[in-house]
């Protein structure tokens, strides 16, 4: 009998379009891997009878000769930040705890019209604000990963997409949906050796998405491979006249195009991101990519994004200046959680409730964009970094004279342990140094296993495209998938 | 520039969010330690760059001039945690 949790996207798809399974028998192995792995703390809410009727649907479907979709029968995790309708939504915070969306986002919509069915929603940092899964209010995500110094200390499943990492190394389902404000698809990607990609700001809508910087915000997939990235990513993308910054442009054929034979192309390597200090392990990883994508037949050359250093301190002030004015919303009177104390106004009820829905690191960068953007400060703070964020883009679009593509590490180091970091917030928020220049630009970006460190830990290797070049992105994942022989996984433990 | 905790009760309030004593105490030392660190900005030189607005340039669309709120007094209550009839309820606001 198929083990179909060692089924991808693609292969699911294939084998019920060709009739060798049912997608409900797909859909009921993955019900039972997920309420089986409970340890791992990766779903919010299950929804099997969802996954079961969405499969029911696509059998039907076949069984009239009906066209399928382009995720026909594949059973999904849905990350927490989705508004589904009828399915409680919470951004895995207090504030939105018993919150019923009446709607459903517009990717989340796209990958059902497409086929796609719902094993559950995922846990994930509160608001999407995390580098470890460890602000969640519903409880720490625990990677499936393990060092292998026959110890059994839980690691981080990266942040903020951690259910939707966790879950997928896990083989409860074969891809999930990841957003990526700062590195939330990338570095949960890299620390459980999955593949992930960020498209092009603006090739997914950010409708019924709970916001948390949306000039940064984009949605994407994270799947087990490159081509199950592809296919997924086309069935979430595309113009949306709700959200204002969708892009209207047509969603190229990313799976069939893909291709990866890098003759001709150019592939920078950012001087700037060989840090000081630089974890041994990552360098090798990052010299072993050089060396495949120069096998794929691609050529190295030098390049230097010198402002690479400001873009994490900007993006600190970007992203909560632009959560204070979003978050402002939760005021305890049109939706989510309401605290009123005795006898309180107006004004105490909405202190009082944003005190007690918030979790700590919500708190901190709401109350941190709060002040740069007060009366004084918004030049010197908001208006600056917005300027330094302009010269990071330019950086970029300097190095296209040269290059086609950049090559780099997604995260400086491995996963780290549960509560290694969370007792200081700035080391926390330099674990995204490598991943926050794409955000800020609105580049494609991918993370892809590059192999383990000596601990044993998936280690992920980063891809950077001009803007709406996913392809050549996918392209040189995949070049480097062929080549890195990357197939450890998480012993189950759980 | 550092804050100290009238400052943080003040962002506090601008927030619209509760803080104890001892909350206060601590955020001083937190948000000096974030700021103290994005003050590396002000090495950069930013002569003549104008700020970011848009990372990919996109026209803003306008929509056609109608009706659009979808009728659906309903679903936008469905989730308030205190409604009356067919509004939001507020804790009395004029004495």
């Amino acid at each position: 009998m198929t083990d179909f949790s060692r089924l991808g996207v693609a292969a699911i798809r294939d084998g019920v379009a060709n009739g060798e399974f049912k997608a409900v028998e797909v859909a009921e192995a993955l019900n039972t891997r997920v309420a089986g792995a409970k340890a791992l703390n990766a779903f919010i809410v299950e929804t099997p009878e969802m996954a079961v009727a969405a499969a029911q649907a696509v059998d039907a479907d076949r069984a009239a000769g009906k066209p399928l979709g382009k995720m026909a029968g594949v059973p999904i995790g849905m990350k927490d930040l989705f508004c589904t309708e009828g399915v409680q939504t919470t951004a895995a915070s207090h504030m939105l705890e018993g919150f019923v969306p009446t709607y459903e986002s517009t990717v989340s919509a796209n990958l059902w019209k497409a086929g796609a069915g719902m094993l559950g929603k995922l846990n994930l940092d509160q608001f999407a604000m995390g580098s470890s899964n460890e602000t969640s209010y519903f409880g720490n995500v625990i990677s499936p990963w393990r060092r292998n110094d026959g110890g059994n200390a839980a690691l981080a499943p990266g942040g903020s997409s951690g259910g939707s990492s966790s879950a997928i190394a896990a083989r409860l389902c074969p891809a999930a949906t990841g957003t990526d404000t700062g590195g939330s698809i990338r570095q949960p990607a890299a620390f459980v050796g999955i593949s992930g990609i960020k498209p092009t700001y603006g090739r997914c809508s950010r409708w019924g998405v709970v916001a948390f910087a949306s000039s940064l915000d984009q949605a994407g997939p994270m799947a087990r491979d490159v081509r199950d990235c592809a296919i997924m990513l086309e069935a979430m993308a595309g113009f949306d006249p709700k959200d204002s910054t969708s892009l209207d442009l047509p969603v190229p054929a990313w799976e069939a195009a893909l291709n990866s034979d890098l003759k001709g192309k150019r592939i920078g390597i950012p001087r700037e991101y060989r840090l000081d200090g630089i974890d041994e392990d990552i360098a090798k990883m990052w010299d072993n990519g050089i060396a495949w994508l120069k096998d794929a037949g691609a050529e190295i050359v030098d390049i230097s994004l010198p402002h690479t250093k400001y873009a994490l301190p900007a993006y600190y002030i970007i992203a909560p200046a632009e959560a204070s004015s979003n978050l402002a919303r939760y005021d305890g009177v049109r939706f989510g959680l309401r605290d009123l104390p005795e006898g309180a106004g107006l004004q105490d009820m909405y202190a009082a409730t944003r005190a007690a829905g918030f979790g700590e690191e919500v708190r901190r960068r709401i109350m941190i964009g709060t002040y740069v953007l007060s009366a004084g400060f918004y030049d010197a703070y908001y208006t600056q970094a917005q300027k330094v964020r302009a010269l990071i883009a330019r950086d970029f679009e300097n190095a296209w004279a040269s290059c086609d593509l950049i090559l780099a590490p997604t995260a400086p180091s491995a996963a780290f342990g549960l509560g290694e970091k969370n007792a200081d917030p700035l080391s926390m928020y330099l674990n995204d140094v490598f991943a926050v220049p794409a955000s800020l630009a609105g580049l494609p970006a991918m993370s892809v296993p590059g192999g383990l460190d000596k601990q044993g830990l998936p280690l992920g290797l980063q891809i950077i495209g001009k803007a709406l070049d996913e392809q050549a992105v996918l392209n040189a994942g995949l070049a480097i998938e062929q080549r890195s022989g990357f197939t450890a996984e998480a012993g189950e433990w759980w | 520039m550092s804050v100290d905790k009238d400052t943080v009760n003040k962002i506090a309030r601008l927030s619209r969010i509760a803080i104890s004593d001892a909350e206060a105490d601590k955020m001083v030392g937190e948000l000096n330690g974030i700021l103290a660190w994005v003050e590396q900005l002000g090495e950069v030189d930013v002569t003549g760059v104008e700020p970011m607005t848009a990372v990919i340039s996109n026209k803003l669309r306008l929509r056609d001039d109608v009706v659009t709120d979808g009728d659906v007094r309903d679903k936008v209550l469905a989730n308030a945690p205190a409604k009356e009839g067919s509004f939001f309820g507020v804790p009395k606001v004029i004495e």
